[in-house]
């Protein structure tokens, strides 16, 4: 089955400026979802410490059908199926890490961690300060997130910006096949808990992708768009609408540079700093809700640090403060979209 | 469901001796506590352990110091018994660099990962996952240890207990856990809260064996400990075992108790797990009142020695504040 | 084609169940579907006879294409049917929303023609950076209609605190400095505090300005409340700085007028001197082995932020040897010499845009050496970044002027009046000198003084200048 992708899910890494192979022999057409999946299978192979274990991860290939063939593959002692009881999964993995495991706890959307909130605050992020540095908790915690596809109020959070609150764990977000594929091995092989947060969007997301591609850092940020008239600061599954807002606006020769951010905590805010010691003018696209959110905290930073290169207001595009609702106009009105993003930068700019 | 019987098994003198040593350590240590807390050198939450030191030092005779102890935060007698020096144990109660956890966790986060004891949880029921998690990674790397966790009767209210219990039967995971009911959840009486107040039928419901114990004596703890870890170890799935047993102090350092009568109270007194050891002991020729006051005054030069060293510990530089909160080396 | 999962975009059919012809019924499965995850069945939401198979086996359709037509029967219960002979399989894409509302786009406000200035190049007074200042304090500096650009911050850093820019706006007005007093409850605010003197000009609405374009603007010399903003809320952005920085090159920027003013004011005083003052000149070689011995030995013990130069030492000497003529330390005044309470070292000090001050170091001749460079330092420092007070700059007793660092031997300065002196340091050199009748080479310094002949005469100004030499032989006693 081929598909188009839509604009709006763009693979940014055609974009991306951060290096890989340049020969097109070198290769291979995937998805989003495949490239974690290729990911999650070569950590398997490559330690044994490895496990996966969530809700429906294993028989049913799970819910987004990520680990599809893994059960097969590898077996139930490593791709467990588990009881609908994220505090107990999540807290065993927490456990399973400190006793020397490296597991993959997989919650099958950011809006069910809620009930897993007390063991990854209380536990996986303290326990080691707590315990003055004796226990480390490797674990990795993978997540879907993000609204679009009309789940209504209790299944569309985005709270990566919640989580980013919390000291004692990572958060990344992965946008681009590339880091889908090479965020995992190392976010498995830091000491410390890694929250991953894949945006429901991007799954079918298609493009090119080295054949040898591997492991990525995970704590910095990577210009997707370079560009001198603003910058345009961005994270997981609104990066494609942020470079379709570049394109809109370089049409009318304003040129946006779009920076993904990857690692939402720790944030590499030297990267952004940068960019707006540049354009003067700094546009945060956010898909959590306004208040509180990790636009706040950017722009915060940025008012600390580059108050005076600012010739214009920070701008931030959030999801309206309501809770999600089920059809699909007022979904839609609620989310932010690239003629939000476009209007935000045209009024920064002037 | 009939209560088990545990006949005591023919243990040696000098066991009883060590047995009675240790509990009464355990007292003695929560004793110096009270007065520590009420002088204001030690703040924050103290949970006290006093009467239901026959259960910490009874299930701790059934492990091995390669088995792994989660706790929750009325953990000081477990962290004695399971040897961790009470040097570093009262330098934690004060906050002291060379506190267990280097002063970071206080009472309720005593830390000693040498020892396997991890902890010290002050959600209640936020322990059970991790012990479940412990033992989870124990079975999968074939290790035969067996995981204790420690948790009292409030904690059979929270969904944790639940997801917990179900998680392990299923996945047949090496778990003892102890549940200490000491009947009451900080002010709430356990009729108050539990529809069915039998705790370990409600254990065997989840698929596990289950029984209930008198925590009050430790034989029958250190009887029934021994032989649910033994099954434990040998792969017979999580066992649970219904401590029960008494409070005879407030739930943490400043409760007016008003939750319980004072006739209550006196009435457990009467089963004080030291006293009815010592009883028996006396009662067999076994212990004089001379060894007894001697082996008092040992412990209680112990705990003042601590207390010196505690009291004349540094403490962590504030410099240091935010190490550990990630890591600097690979783990 | 049915949406069968909540992020299903397209399916491929795999399978007919059903033919042209067949009857069924409402939740009969009639076809098998393929997405991304997997094959799942469709069943028919309508009860009639299969019409046409419109997509074939095999073929990949995206959400809500028509798959077959049926023809509806009749039901008596359903009215709408008649309405709708042939109706798609599977559910109808969801009901014709209304055009989702495009979130608040509205035209952007007509860019004017200089948002595409192109950068200039930036025309510095070759002044320190200008000082960075709190919206706060801007925001005063704007309703007090103090240059900005013009204050002199007294805050960490150089940073211009209210009180600078208070202080700046009561300068302006030709009142004398007033002390500021923090408010105290019950206490009243002394009644010599002047207000600033500026009843009659009205307080201008606030307008915004960015930090970039207030930081641009000052490099730039521009003022920029006298500028049109073209961003949000009328800000003044620096594109509007720019235009104002190209359209405005012929007229001089403030910083520019200062400088100018000041060399204006230098220009009138060296002229009066020169006009008043009957100099007279004397020089003097000194030997400075004794001295620079001495220093290196010195300098060996102390580290390294804390070592001396030759300079201390000839400071403190021209100071101490002023103690022992007093004649050349002190005023002329009223067609008299008042003379001076004690040292002040007048220093004279180059600005960097072009320009002199000469502040003094009060009590040169009590402070050891050390003490002496540390507090020169320190007024090279302020008096760069023109923060010097205003005792320092009119209390000088005897100026020193040294410009050995410039490679001159020996200069021969301009008395600054009231003053009666001026001594000049020039280069230390090594040159060959007999001593004892034997040629060496040593280090040696020439040392001048200018001297107004009213107040003293030649035999002054020579005991002055031996005994300058003289306080150099015993450099362990300065």
């Amino acid at each position: 089955m081929t598909a188009q992708a839509a604009p709006s899910r763009r693979d940014a890494s055609r974009a991306d400026k951060s290096g890989g192979p340049a020969s097109p022999a070198g290769l291979v057409k995937i998805s989003y979802r495949e490239a974690m999946r290729a990911a999650i299978r070569e950590a398997l192979q490559r330690d044994d410490r490895v496990f996966l274990m969530g809700e429906d991860v294993g028989r049913y290939g799970g819910c987004f059908a990520v680990s599809l063939g893994l059960l097969e593959e590898f077996g139930p002692e490593r791709i467990r199926d588990t009881p609908l009881s994220e505090s107990a999964f999540v807290g065993a993995g927490i456990g399973a890490a400190m006793a020397g495991m490296r597991p993959i706890v997989e919650i099958m959307t950011v809006n069910f961690s809620l009930l897993a909130l007390d063991q990854i605050m209380n536990n996986a992020a303290t326990l080691l300060h707590m315990s003055g540095g004796q226990c480390n908790v490797p674990l990795v915690i993978r997540m879907t997130t993000g609204a679009g596809r009309q789940v209504a109020a209790q299944h569309s959070h985005s709270l990566e910006g919640w989580y980013t609150h919390i000291p004692g764990i990572k958060v990344l977000a992965p946008a681009t096949l590339e880091d889908a594929r090479g965020m995992l091995w190392t976010a498995l092989q830091d000491p410390d808990p890694v929250l991953i947060f894949e945006h429901g969007s991007l799954y079918g997301m298609e493009g090119m992708l080295a054949a040898d591609a591997g492991a990525v850092d995970i704590s910095s940020a990577v210009i997707r768009r370079q560009g001198k008239d603003l910058t345009l600061i961005t994270y997981g599954g609104t990066l494609g609408k942020a470079l379709s807002a570049a394109d809109e606006l370089a049409k009318d020769g304003i040129e946006a540079e779009v920076i993904d951010l990857r690692a939402l905590r720790p944030l590499d805010d030297a990267t952004f700093l940068a960019s707006v010691g540049k354009t003067h003018r700094a546009v945060i696209v956010d898909e959590g809700w306004r208040s509180g959110s990790l636009s706040a905290e950017i722009t915060a930073r940025i008012m600390e640090r580059a108050f005076y290169d600012l010739d214009a207001a920070v701008e931030r595009v959030c999801s309206a403060e309501v809770p999600m609702p089920y059809p699909r106009h007022l979904e839609e009105a609620a989310l932010p979209q690239i003629g939000g993003i476009v209007a935000a930068a045209r009024r920064a700019v002037g | 469901m009939t209560v088990r019987q545990v006949a005591p098994d023919p243990l040696t003198v000098q066991h009883r001796h060590e047995l009675l040593r240790q509990m009464l350590f355990i007292r003695r240590f929560e004793e110096k506590c009270v007065e520590l807390y009420s002088a204001g050198e030690i703040r924050g939450f103290v949970h006290l352990y006093i009467g239901e030191e026959a259960v910490a030092v009874g299930v701790n005779e059934s492990l091995t110091p390669d088995d792994n102890i989660v706790s929750t935060y009325r953990e000081h007698g477990h962290a004695l018994a399971r040897g961790i020096p009470v040097n570093a144990v009262m330098a934690e109660m004060y906050g002291k660099i060379t506190g267990c956890s280097k002063g970071r966790g206080g009472s309720m986060h005593l830390f000693d990962a040498g020892r396997r004891f991890y902890g010290g949880n002050a959600i209640v029921g936020g322990g059970l996952p991790l012990a479940t998690g412990v033992a989870l990674a124990d079975k999968m790397r074939g290790d035969q240890r067996v995981t204790a966790c420690f948790f009292g009767d409030g904690a059979v209210a929270e969904g944790e207990f639940h997801e917990c219990m179900n998680l392990a039967a299923l996945w047949k995971l090496p778990v003892l856990f102890c549940c200490e009911n000491n009947l009451y959840a900080m002010g709430t009486a356990l009729e108050r809260a539990q529809a069915q107040t039998d705790l370990a039928l409600r254990a065997e419901s989840y698929g596990m064996t289950a029984w209930p114990v008198d925590g009050m004596d430790v034989l029958a703890v250190e009887q029934a400990a021994r032989r649910a870890a033994e099954s434990v170890r040998a792969g017979g799935g999580p066992h649970f075992l219904e401590l029960r047993t008494y409070r005879f102090r407030a739930h943490s350092m400043y409760d007016p108790e008003l939750y319980r009568g004072k006739a209550e109270v006196a009435e457990w007194r009467e089963r004080d797990p030291i006293e009815a050891l010592a009883g028996r002991m006396r009662a067999a020729g076994e212990l004089s009142d001379e060894e007894l006051a001697a082996i008092g005054e040992k412990l209680a030069a112990q705990i003042d020695e601590s207390v010196m060293l505690a009291r004349a510990a540094p403490a962590e530089s504030v410099d240091d504040l935010t190490r550990f909160v990630y890591s600097t080396e690979p783990a | 084609m049915p949406a069968l999962g909540a992020d299903m975009d397209e399916g491929t059919l795999l399978e007919w169940l059903v033919k042209p012809g067949d009857e069924i019924r409402k939740g009969d499965i009639i076809a098998v579907v393929d997405t991304s995850k997997s094959a799942i069945e469709v069943e028919s939401f309508h009860t009639g006879t299969i019409e046409r198979l419109i997509v074939g086996v095999g073929e990949t359709v995206p959400v809500g294409t028509v798959l077959a037509t049926i023809a509806e029967q009749a039901a008596a219960a359903a009215p709408a049917a008649a309405a709708a002979p042939a109706a798609p399989v599977g559910p109808p894409e969801a009901a014709g929303p209304p055009e989702p509302q495009r979130a608040r786009k509205r035209p952007a406000r007509e860019p004017a023609a200089r948002a595409k200035q192109r950068r200039q190049p930036v025309i510095t007074s070759g002044k320190a950076q200008p000082a960075a200042a709190s919206p706060l304090v801007r925001h005063l500096a704007e309703e007090l209609r103090v240059d900005i650009a013009t204050v002199q911050g007294t805050g960490p850093g150089g940073t211009i605190t209210r009180a600078d820019v208070q202080r700046a706006a009561i300068a302006g007005a030709g009142v004398a400095e007033p002390v500021t007093l923090p408010p105290q409850p019950g206490v009243a605010v002394t009644a010599a505090q002047p207000t600033p003197a500026r009843p009659t000009v009205p307080v201008t609405a606030r307008q915004p300005v960015t930090p970039l374009a207030r930081r641009i603007a000052a490099e730039l010399g521009i003022d920029v409340s006298k500028l049109t903003g073209s961003g949000s809320r009328g800000a003044v952005r620096e594109a509007d700085v720019r235009m104002a920085a190209t359209a405005r090159a012929p007229t001089q920027a403030p910083a520019q007028e200062r400088e100018q003013a000041m060399r204006q004011a230098i220009g009138r005083l060296m002229a009066r001197s020169k006009r008043e003052i009957p100099h007279y000149y004397l020089s003097n070689t000194v030997d400075m082995t004794a001295a620079m011995d001495w220093l290196h030995q010195r300098n060996r013990e102390l580290e390294v932020t804390e070592r001396l130069v030759p300079a201390a030492l000839l400071l403190k000497a021209t100071a101490l040897a002023a103690r022992q003529v007093p004649q050349l330390n002190g005023y002329w005044e009223d067609d008299r010499f008042a003379p001076g309470d004690a040292v002040h070292l007048g220093v004279a000090i180059s600005l960097r845009g072009g320009g002199l001050l000469t502040p003094a170091i009060h009590d040169a001749a009590e402070l050891a050496p050390g003490e002496l460079m540390a507090q020169l330092r320190d007024l090279v420092n302020r008096a760069r970044g023109g923060r010097l007070r205003r005792a320092e700059l009119t209390e000088a007793t005897i100026t020193v002027t040294n410009l050995g660092d410039q490679g001159v031997e020996s200069v021969f300065g301009v008395i600054y009046p009231p003053q009666v002196a001026l001594v000049g340091i020039g280069k230390i050199i090594e040159r060959p000198v007999a001593v004892g009748g034997l040629v060496g080479a040593r280090p040696v310094v020439i040392t001048t003084l200018s001297a107004d002949h009213r107040a003293s005469d030649g035999y002054a100004g020579a005991r002055y200048l031996a005994a300058v030499s003289d306080l150099l032989q015993r450099p362990e006693e300065l």
